[in-house]
This record gives structure tokens, sequence and C-alpha cells, in this order.
């Protein structure tokens, strides 16, 4: 797979799924705090009116009334900016939502550093650890509009709660109408036998960018694409580490707990192995343009690239 | 029977239906405490205050106010109950083992490893609990989600949520409270478990909820005031509070803390603290009597 040129919003994505779903099953509610604009779920709020609830500025109000429509037998999408959904409503997802095993999806957009200019206040970047923490949750970071949108409908169905971490803006698109989506099936977008590169979000078309640079170099890179960051595709990263021996992990969260931290206490228990992550080091956000910022945390093609050499070298 | 002179014959007929429903529900209230203490006792481990202080009140709505099947758990219109103060789960065990949801035996075996009945209640554990409850503030908000739920369907089924007065300090119950009332969640009853203590000592002194009932009617609810422990009280209100007005009710019950056994009542050291078994022993003979 080539990077692609084309742009398009995730957030669109999670729009579209929203409203097939909600066509198609009456169960669907969907719930926001304040943010239906930003997070697109209005399109689902004008289209199903009777089926949408704001719950105004109260993110730990939407999570455990979310949890209690779901005891109705509804199945509930909860939206708002993941921070506030994974850090100010954490007890409420864990002891009523994921504790009692209800069929809430909190599809949280604004993810990661490319919030941008709002600044770290905004920018959820311990979001995975806290989620992929909970027993019951499962954690889904899709790549592009087209996996936004198969995964939201596709978790729909998945028995208990999932989180799925959406961003904020238009990233490259990977994928088209064809795209079917695997839960926990970790997808492999570049074939590669030197060294292993896991990414999530859309990290995955860095780490596209980065093996194309590599390939000129005569390092020949495979990207997979793990958008299940819970639960693990164990099989899919273990055979294609034990082919390359090497393995990078690229996500746009902290090294700490996130998709790295995942891959790491897989390797760490079933196969040792020389190990790089590219992330956010222990440090909070800060203001600035998405670009500036991903070359500023060092998340660019060129850095993830550098990292890859380095353990290649 | 001693009929008043001045009555006529339907308020004689009242009366009399009335007495038998007060001793029905009392001598239910009295083996449901008799539960409380003995499963805490030998758990020795449990929250004893807070569980007597809602006794009545459960008994009330389980065998009175709410439709429901013990025998179908998850009849679809079943009216829903919510625990929202968790740490009471022995008074919801003791009133759900007397319905019939699961064997009497389980009480005895309350915060054990393996055990059915949790340290707070979990729904995927214990038959007839909606919700799993522990972490305050969290239940009444659960509770509008399933009036906003049971709304969407046209299903008629009521909702009752059960709050502490300490739990009151957290902001979630008022995040739900401005929520129910914005959405006239009039098939949700709330009822406040009003004892007056909280761990550290009395709500006054912790951090006092000031004219609580003034609270309640400016977020947009019904309210009214009455005592707890009256299971007759108890039962009307809960039967007002059904009337379709477009508000959430709230129902303050004054209650008394450890209500049932002298030395724990409106003592905040049972607030947390399972009776010693000479304690337990000698709370059972009083409770006997009662």
């Amino acid at each position: 797979m080539t990077p692609s040129q084309e742009t398009r919003n995730t957030r669109d994505g999670y729009a579209a799924a929203l409203l097939e779903l909600g066509e198609r099953d009456l169960r669907i509610v969907v719930l926001d705090a304040d943010l239906a604009k930003s997070t697109q779920t209005e399109k689902f709020k004008l289209r199903f009116p009777d089926r949408f609830v704001d719950c105004g500025v109260a993110e730990q109000n939407l999570m455990a009334t979310a949890a209690g429509l779901a005891a109705t037998d509804k199945i509930v999408f909860a939206s708002t900016f993941a921070i506030f959904a994974t850090g100010r409503a954490y007890d409420q997802v864990r002891n009523t939502i994921a504790y009692s095993n209800l069929n809430v999806k909190i599809c949280a957009s604004h993810g990661g550093i490319t919030v941008g200019e709002d600044g770290s206040s905004h920018q959820a970047l311990e979001d995975i650890a806290l989620m992929r923490a909970i027993p019951r949750m499962k954690v889904v970071v899709p790549a592009d509009y087209y996996e936004t949108r198969e995964a939201v409908k596709a978790v729909a169905y998945i028995e208990g709660p999932v989180y799925v971490r959406i961003g904020r803006p238009k990233v490259p698109v990977l994928f088209d109408d064809t795209y079917s989506f695997d839960f926990g099936k970790a997808l492999v977008l570049r074939p590669g036998r030197d060294v292993s590169m896991l990414a999530c979000g859309f990290m995955a078309h860095k780490a596209l960018q980065a093996a194309e640079e590599l390939a000129s170099g005569g390092i020949e890179a495979e990207v997979l694409d793990v958008h299940t960051i819970k639960p693990l595709d164990r099989e899919g990263i273990l055979e294609s580490a034990s082919r390359t021996g090497k393995v990078v992990t690229c996500e746009e969260h902290s090294v700490i707990g996130g998709l790295g931290g995942a891959v790491a206490e897989l390797l760490a228990e079933e196969m040792p192995l020389p190990m790089r992550m590219v992330g956010i080091r222990d440090s909070f956000g800060t203001s600035g343009t998405a670009d500036e910022l991903v070359e500023h945390f060092g998340l660019g093609s060129r850095h993830i690239a550098e990292v890859v050499r380095g353990l290649c070298g | 029977m001693v009929i008043p002179v001045h009555s006529t014959e339907g308020e004689v007929l009242k009366e009399a239906e009335e007495r038998e429903l007060r001793d029905k529900l009392e001598g239910i209230a009295r083996e449901v405490r008799w539960d409380i203490v003995r499963m805490i006792g030998l758990a020795q481990s449990g929250h004893p205050g807070g569980s007597l202080s809602c006794a009545d009140i459960l008994v009330c709505l389980y065998f009175q106010a709410m439709n429901h099947d013990p025998k179908n758990p998850d009849w679809r219109y079943r009216d829903r109950f919510v625990l929202s103060k968790g740490h009471a789960a022995p008074a919801l065990y003791a009133v759900l083992a007397r319905c019939g949801y699961f064997d009497r035996e389980e009480l005895w075996r309350l915060r054990r490893l393996g055990a059915m009945l949790q340290g707070h209640p979990d729904r995927l554990k214990t038959p007839g609990v909606e919700i799993s409850t522990g972490s305050l503030g969290q239940g009444l908000a659960a509770a509008c989600g399933m009036a906003l739920g049971l709304r969407m369907d046209e299903n008629p089924a009521r909702i009752f949520a059960l709050v502490g007065d300490g739990e009151s300090q957290e902001g979630g119950i008022w995040e739900a409270a401005m929520l129910a009332g914005h959405h006239c969640l009039d098939s949700l009853t709330a009822i406040l478990d009003h004892n007056g203590l909280q761990i550290d000592g009395s709500c006054c002194e912790v951090v006092s909820l000031g004219d609580v009932a003034a609270k309640w009617r400016s977020f947009g609810w019904d309210v009214e005031e009455i005592d707890g422990h009256d299971v007759i009280e108890v039962t009307r209100s809960l039967d007002r509070a059904g009337a379709a007005s477009g508000r959430p009710y709230m129902i303050i019950a004054h209650t008394i803390k450890g209500k049932g056994v002298s030395f724990m009542e409106n003592n905040v050291d049972f607030h947390g603290k399972a009776p010693s078994p000479e304690e337990m022993e000698r709370a059972l003979k009083e409770i006997e009597r009662l």
C-alpha cells in the first residue's frame, strides 16, 4: 500500500456509521455532552431526535446515564472529547458501565496531540492506557475515515463496553468503500522482512510513509495497522515479529500504557526481542497546529524512520 | 376492634385495610432488619447503619409499590429499583431474598470469596440487581438513563432510586437532578434516605446539604418530606409520586441511622462497622422484641 494524498475526517466516518446504524436498528441511542457539533453526533440528532440525548456539560452524568439506557436494552453511543470521556468520567466508565458489562460504546473524538491549538487540557494522551486497564473494556483506534465508519458499525454488535478513539483533523485515506473491519485482527498494510512497524490511528499512515523512506535505504519494513488494541491480536503480532525480529510501535499517545505498552507486555512474556516505541514520552501536550505538534513530539515519518534505522543499524 | 363513633363505614373499612397493610409491612421490615444484622454480623464486615435506616423504605417498595416478578427478573414491564447508595446492599439483599429472587441462605455468605452477594450490588452476580453501584453519586444518573430508555419504548414502568444524604455531596447527584428535571422524567421517583449521618460525623458538620427540599424543588422536582419509618406514610407517598405530573418526584424520607437496634441508632460508629458477635446477638434479640 502506498500512502494516499486524499484526506478525510474520521469524525465524518463516525457520523456516517451512526446514521446507518440508526436507520436499521431502533435500539441505537446517541448521547453527547454539549459537543454534538464537534463530535459530529449532531447528524444523528437531526435525523433521529427521539433517540438522541444531550446531557449538557456533564460528562460524568453522560456516562452514568448511558449505563442506565443500556440497562434498558439500548445500544448506546456516548460521545464527547477523549480527554473528558476517559479522564473526567473514568469512575463512571469503570464502575457503572464496565463493571455492569453494559452495551455502551464510548466513541470519543479529539484523541491525541492533533487536537492542536487548544493545548494540553484538551489533548488526551493517556486515554488508551486508562481504557485498556479496565476489565471488559475493548479498545479500538481506527486509522482513517473508512476504518472508523466500519469499526463503529462493527462495535455496535460487540457485547459489552467498547472505547473507540477518533481524532480531530482530517487524515489521509488508507482504505475505500470496500473495506471490511475485522475486530481484533491486525491488518498488514505493507509486507516486509526487516522490521515490524505496528501503528494505530493516523500514525499508520506515518508508518507507511516512513516505510517508503526506509525502502530507499534498503530496509524493508512491514507495516501493521493495529486498530484493535484490546483485545490485542497476539497471533498476528507474534507472527510478524517472529519473521522480522524487530518491532517499532507508532502511536499518537503516551508510550506508557498505550499500543507500545500493550505490545511490550506481549513481547516481554512471549517473545522478547529488540523494540522501540514512537509516541509521547511522558509529557503533557502544548498548543500549536496539528502538523507542528506531530513534528515537535517526534511523530513524523522522518523521525519514525530514524528510530527504525537506529534499531536496524 | 374499636370503631370510632364519628367514622363512616368507608373510613372504617379504610382504617382496617390500613392496619392490615401496616402489620404486614412492619412484620416484613422486622424480619429484614433481623437478616441485615445477622448477615453483617456473620460477615464481620458491612454497613449496618444505613442499611437499617432504609429497610422500611425498601420493604414498602418491593412489597407494595413496585410492579415486579421475582420469578422473572428480566420481565420487560417491571418497575426498576436502583440502590444509588450501594453500601446499603444488605437491606436490598434481605428484601430481594424475601421476595424470592434467590435463596435466603445466600445472605449468610455476604462478602465471602465466591459469594453471590458482594460488598456492593453487582448486577452480574445477583438476580434482581438492576445495575452495579457502590461508587457514590452515579446510581441516580443510571436511573435517569433507565427512565429515558423506557420512555423511548413507551414502556410505562416506573423507576425508583434510593439516594443517601452523605451521597448527596457528590456532584453527580445534582447533574442527574438537573437532567431529570430538564427531561421531565416523571416515571422517576427518588427517595432520599435522610438519616443525617455519614462516616465522619453528622452531614451538617461535614458539609451541610442546606435546605435540601428547596434544592430539589429548584431543580424542577416535586418534593415531599415524610417519616421514612412509617410504612403507611412511605406507601402513600410512593403512590402519590406515580402521578403523571411532568416532573420527577423526590421523597425526602427522614430516617434514623441504625433504626431498630438501640445501640446503633444515631450512632455514627455503626456506619461501616459490623457488630461484634455479642453485639449481634443482643441486636437480634432486640429486633425480635420489636
